[in-house]
């Protein structure tokens, strides 16, 4: 039997159904693909939420500013093509902040650590003691596994299933 | 909390099934050909041995989960990380409410020794209950020729990020690992990493979908990605999740591929909440208040996102933290 995987993309999803005798509120239920599609460029939304610990979803397109975190974060590419590159941090450039990436002014003026091109399925490390930058040709879509901090954008209202409590 | 000092015992061999039967605390568990028995002082509980199987070895290799396992309505675990509750009837209206319902406590060690044998003994070649269904053999029947192959896999839990060297590996053919027959359609690139001289190692990427489609177990996470506290799981889900899980703290969960079923459920009382079906993209939180259980028509790819912050458990369980994770303002 052949089967057929179905995925998902900016273009074409196909977004699940949530039905509780509950506070759909306490579920949180949204889309990578649709909160992307209403998202400006490089915005981080999140839609994972753990205590201190988010995931952002990122609408990639064009060049995004330059990003840092004084702790790992990983992207895993949901749709299209997202190129990382990187740059060495000083220790002293290294975000001090309890957490989450912060937005930096320019590119740093530390060495080029290199580039990663990553597409649909790919999970990239973005690891603590550099910056980095995205940029995609076309629209994209990233999930950021990382800690909610002063670019974490929150909407909830607006992306989740609300229910009769809208 | 009393911790009982117990450890497993064999009380007998059935002469017809050749199936031995076994002694945990006040807990009994014997199976026939098509059954298994648990038995306990005031109470019995019979689960179909595909289903109690499937249970108890994932129960042992996920070292017990967070919070609830429950095999079915009646009988399961429940972690407090270091030492681990077998109850039966203990979250069912109908066996409290006749008080013959029990709960014991035991170290994890004697919870997993007991569970490794139990499942050693009632399991044959030619089954394996972490595979799919459509991918294994029967438990059916009289006892068979024992298995000598691995028959637990825990986790695969990476300590960073999986592949990263000296950290634990993404899974390739050359090890065993073929793609998946319901993943085959898809195309398995890798990520291109292009590192400046002085830097080669720190750049790290890797195919995540390629890894999951390997995986030879369903229902099994393994740790992909680590920040801190916040690990994230992936795993490949095909049938049906042979548990109820009642998480001790919420949970996340983000489709990647396909398409999940997931019946929702009063985490105490086992009460009806109805359900979600997530299809790829989709994102939902599992409340700590709840039980869930997820049916997936064809394998499907799936990201559960977990907070791992040690005593988190207690500050849910006392009313510190509300039993859902987000404030809508």
């Amino acid at each position: 039997m052949a089967y057929k995987t179905h995925v998902g993309s900016l273009q074409s999803y196909n977004k699940g159904v949530i039905e509780l005798d509950d506070d759909l509120r306490k579920y949180a239920f949204s889309n990578v693909f649709e909160v992307a599609g209403k998202a400006k460029p490089f915005e981080r939304v999140a839609v994972v939420q753990n205590l201190q610990y988010v995931a952002e979803v990122v609408r990639a397109e064009g060049e995004s500013p330059w990003f840092a975190a004084p702790h790992d974060e990983f992207a895993i590419v949901m749709d299209g093509e997202v190129t990382f590159t990187f740059v060495k941090l000083a220790d002293d450039q290294v975000p001090s902040h309890e957490g989450g990436a912060v937005q930096l002014g320019a590119e740093p003026n530390g060495p080029r650590m290199g580039r990663v091109t990553a597409r649909r399925g790919h999970q990239v490390l973005l690891p603590k003691g550099s910056a980095y930058q995205m940029s995609a040709a076309k629209p994209a879509v990233a999930i950021m596994q990382t800690v909610d901090g002063p670019v974490t954008v929150k909407r909830w209202n607006e992306i989740c299933e609300l229910g009769e409590t809208q | 909390m009393t911790v009982l000092d117990a450890k497993i015992e064999m009380t007998g061999t059935d002469a017809e099934t050749g199936y031995s039967s076994f002694r945990l605390g006040s807990f009994e568990f014997r199976r026939d050909e098509y059954f298994a028995h648990v038995t306990w002082p005031k109470g019995s509980h019979i689960i179909e041995i595909d289903r109690f199987l499937r249970a108890m070895v994932r129960d042992i290799g996920w070292g017990f989960f967070y919070g609830w396992i429950f095999f079915d309505d009646i009988f399961g675990t429940t972690n407090h990380y270091g030492t681990v509750d077998i109850f039966a009837g203990s979250y069912d209206r109908g066996c409290k409410e006749a008080g013959i319902d029990l709960l014991e406590t035991f170290p994890a060690e004697a919870v997993s020794e007991a569970f490794t044998t139990i499942s050693q003994d009632w399991i044959s070649e030619g089954y394996d209950p972490l595979n799919a269904p459509l991918e294994t053999g029967t438990p059916i029947g009289k006892k068979g020729k024992e298995r000598t192959d691995p028959l637990l896999r825990a986790f695969i839990a990476a300590d960073r990020m999986l592949g990263l060297e000296g950290d634990k590996p993404v899974r390739r053919e050359e090890d065993g690992f073929p793609i998946n027959r319901a993943f085959a359609d898809l195309d398995y690139d890798k990520p291109e990493i292009e590192c400046e001289p002085g830097f080669e190692g720190q750049l790290h990427a890797i195919n995540l979908f390629d890894h999951i489609a390997r995986s030879n177990v369903t229902w099994n996470p393994s740790i992909s990605a680590v920040t801190g506290g916040n690990i994230c799981c992936v795993t490949s889900e095909e049938h049906m999740l042979p548990v109820i899980h009642g998480n001790d703290r919420n949970e996340w969960f983000i489709q990647l591929t396909d398409e999940i079923h997931w019946n929702i459920a009063d985490k105490n009382t086992g009460a009806p909440r109805g359900r979600v079906v997530m299809r790829a993209g989709d994102v939902c939180a599992m409340p700590a208040d709840i039980r869930h259980q997820g049916f997936a028509p064809k394998r499907a790819m799936l990201m559960v996102m977990e907070n791992g912050t040690p005593g988190l458990e207690k500050r849910y369980a006392s009313g510190e933290l509300p039993p859902y994770p987000v404030d809508f303002g």
